[in-house]
């Protein structure tokens, strides 16, 4: 009996339309309730504090808050410990970020290969994330740093070199260093769930091929990672920003105002002054100077927003 | 096994009452009141804040006492860390919001609270109590916690400043403290006990940034070097040739004979060096003797020793005066029940109970002339006790520097701006001290900056 052989169906081409706007809005429906309190929470706070930017009131005085038009901006740009925070900010949340990404990069790139122990690595490579920040804080300063007590100074007598007085003369590199150490673990996992979802058949295809391991690193492994590596530099940026902790308890803010970012200028006006409305300009000013940071690099982030409502 | 449909439907069913009746009973007992104490009908609970330091926790720990003594009054604390009560305070008595009966607040917070009417007048309360006994606390101490002469906070301990000293150290140095020393000889000393080959510094001063860090032994430095903050039109004096001079040799003792890395040591690094024996000196808070013998290495506390705070060129009197104490804010709704607590926690009563339940060397110090004549008292602390008095009673708030001032305060200036100038000039002194800029840029850099704070707050015309 002769069979008749007939070509495959062709299959139906796949169905990728854009969704009409009532489909939209039934897929966004479930999200309103916590959208709407994430506003309220966020913005009703956010706009007290744009009004009372423009008051002049300090707690102390015991005058009523009074209007004072933009007193407070102007304040605000002729304080030069105010743009020294900023400063000391960019520098504080850039080099920790780049530093974490680069260290969690190595890391996860060691404990992606399995050996003997690997558990026990990945639980103390983890352990520096979830140490208390004022533990953790309190003991860098006394057994790491400290030029007397601290583990640095013991290491430097070992090899003959004079302590080092950390917090005094490079308090921004201690206050790196700690936060580097926080949050690397940090990095590392983001890395570690980006590394393990690699392309195998590429890598494998490209040793086959004869490409080298920092070859295969290089053109293969970075472009895969590249949606993780922004996604981890965003959250770390998001995280370092609001470093107040560590700078309250490490070096007080100085020597004169060194490693004082804008979180604990803001703090120090408002909660020890308690100037109200100068501390709330500052708060808005530097909303705005990160938004207008943050806006083009969010523009050249790829890959991790999809566009929405695609079926 | 396969569940059919309707039996999971149904075991959803059951899942989804039994969260319901769950939340449901949760909300009820958020709604019931606290009832923790088993307080009766009619009962009144007072809230107290207050600052987290050992002579407040043996508060704590004996109020049974006072609820013997009181019944019908139940007590509710809030402790918070010093630097966190402040502002915690602040914001209650400032919005009136009435968290609140009694608050702990310092004597720099009081007058300027007062002025405000945001702490009630405590003089009735005490002229009434004579229990209470108010002609036993030090006048200085009482000075003050008043405003306008009246009384306005109860004195839970006072304060003022010494020089902690090695005996076997200054010995082997062969070097004599003075029970009066002035800072020429400190200095001196400082730079023969200084043994950096062993770890040990000739000095401990305080270098943290802080309008009650580094500036409160700053201050009283500058103060006896003839020195001042402001002079009698509110001209900031930072500049002026005695302030540089003492300044001057604050920053240089400290990086000269100082303990490393100064920069970062408040009175907590410090405490923490002359406990451990790798600082000769110290010259700070009176209250600190307690704390440092408890928690000393047994070679310091056998050998510590205590000296009245250095004077300098203009001879003046330099210990500090500081008391915690206990006031009643504007907005309790139960002032009587407040003053009831406050006075029993600061009576002479109180501190005999103290001495007796949780030793002699905790007790609340330098408030009542009383303390100083208990026996027990005098022998557990005879190496400082009379010190301690003899300080605080040499401390003169109204008139701390050798020219005639417009502001009160010996370690600080009684104006509510200078917690804002003080911040501010700390961290240039610290920047001095770390080598980060020169005591004149330092210094200039404070004086611009407090010059345009009193212009803008009206004092300086």
């Amino acid at each position: 009996m002769a069979t008749t052989i007939t070509a495959p169906p062709t299959p139906s081409p796949s169905i990728v339309r854009e969704l009409t706007r009532v489909e939209r809005w039934k897929a966004r429906g479930p999200l309103l309730p916590a959208l709407i309190f994430t506003i309220l929470l966020t913005q009703l706070p956010f706009a007290l504090t744009l009004i009372y930017s423009f008051m002049s009131w300090n707690l102390l005085s015991n005058k009523p808050p009074q209007f004072n038009g933009g007193a407070n901006y102007l304040a605000t740009l002729q304080d030069e410990v105010f743009w020294r925070s900023i400063g000391n900010t960019g520098v504080m949340t850039g080099v920790s970020t780049v530093a974490c990404i680069v260290i969690g990069l190595l890391l996860a790139l060691l404990l992606n290969h399995s050996f003997p122990g690997r558990g026990i690595a990945r639980t103390l490579a983890i352990t520096p994330f979830f140490v208390m920040p004022v533990a953790a804080t309190l003991f860098w300063r006394s057994a790491i740093f400290d030029p007397g007590f601290g583990l640095l100074g013991w290491l430097a007598r070992q090899v003959g070199l004079p302590a080092v007085s950390w917090l005094s003369e490079y308090p921004m590199a201690a206050l790196i260093i700690l936060l580097t150490w926080r949050f690397t673990p940090f990095a590392m996992l983001i890395l570690i769930a980006g590394l393990q979802s690699a392309p195998q058949d590429q890598l494998e295809a490209a040793k086959v091929d004869g490409a080298g391991p920092l070859r295969q690193f290089g053109s293969i492994l970075v472009p895969h990672l590249r949606p993780y590596i922004e996604l981890a530099a965003l959250l770390l940026a998001m995280n370092l920003i609001q470093t107040f902790g560590e700078i309250a308890l490490l070096t007080a803010g100085g020597p004169a105002y060194q490693t004082t970012n804008i979180t604990y200028y803001i703090y120090l006006k408002g909660f020890n002054s308690f100037d109200f409305g100068l501390a709330s300009a500052l708060g808005v000013a530097a909303l705005l100077i990160t938004i207008a940071l943050i806006l083009p690099a969010l523009r050249l982030l790829s890959g991790i927003f999809q566009k929405e409502g695609r079926r | 096994m396969q569940i059919g449909p309707q039996r999971t439907k149904a075991v959803a069913r059951v899942l989804a009452v039994t969260a319901a009746g769950a939340l449901i009973a949760g909300s009820f007992t958020a709604c019931s009141t606290d009832n923790s104490g088993a307080a009766a009908a009619g009962d009144v609970t007072i809230n107290v804040a207050l600052a987290a330091n050992p002579q407040m926790k043996t508060a704590e720990s004996l109020i049974s006492d006072f609820e013997q003594k009181n019944p019908g009054i139940k007590v509710k604390f809030t402790t918070l860390p010093e630097n966190d009560l402040r502002p915690a305070v602040t914001k209650d008595v400032a919005t009136k919001a009435g968290q609140f009966d009694v608050a702990m607040m310092g004597s720099y917070e009081v007058p300027i609270w007062a002025k405000n009417n945001w702490i009630l007048p405590l003089e009735d309360y005490a002229n009434k109590d004579t229990a209470w006994k108010k002609d036993d606390l030090l006048q200085p101490i009482k000075d003050i916690v008043s405003a306008d002469g009246k009384l306005y906070a109860a004195p839970f301990y006072g304060s003022s400043s010494f020089l902690f000293y090695r005996k076997d150290l200054a010995q082997k140095a062969g070097v004599t403290i003075s029970q009066t020393p002035t800072w020429e000889e400190i200095a001196a000393a400082a730079a023969k006990m200084d043994d950096k080959a062993k770890g040990t510094s000739g000095i401990c001063l305080r270098g943290l940034p802080g309008w009650g860090q580094n500036l409160a032994s700053l201050t009283t430095v500058i103060n006896t070097f003839g020195g001042r903050w402001f002079d009698e039109n509110w001209n900031p004096q930072l500049t002026s040739p005695e302030t540089t001079n003492a300044v001057k040799f604050y920053v240089d003792l400290l990086r000269a004979h100082g303990q490393a890395d100064a920069a970062k040591d408040g009175w907590e690094g410090c405490l923490q060096k002359m406990s451990q024996g790798t600082t000769a000196m110290w010259y700070d808070d009176t209250v600190f003797a307690g704390s440092v013998l408890n928690s000393a290495t047994p070679e310091v506390k056998a050998n510590l020793g205590f000296a009245m705070a250095p004077t300098g060129p203009a001879n003046i009197k330099s210990g500090w005066l500081w008391s915690w104490g206990l006031g009643i804010t504007a907005s309790s709704k139960n002032p009587d029940a407040a003053w009831k607590f406050i006075s029993w926690v600061t009576s002479p009563d109180y501190i005999k109970l103290a001495g007796q339940k949780a030793g002699w060397d905790s007790i609340p110090p330098g408030s009542r002339t009383s303390t100083y004549d208990l026996p027990e008292y005098k022998q557990a602390t005879a190496a400082y006790a009379g010190l301690t008095l003899d300080s605080i009673n040499a401390a003169n708030p109204k008139q701390p520097t050798k020219d005639t001032v417009p502001y009160t305060g010996v370690q600080y200036v009684q104006i509510p701006e200078f917690v804002d100038i003080g911040d501010f000039v700390s961290q240039q002194i610290a920047g001095a001290i770390s080598g980060t800029q020169s005591v004149e840029e330092a210094l200039q850099k404070g004086q611009d900056y407090a010059t345009n704070a009193v212009k803008s707050a009206g004092y300086l015309k």
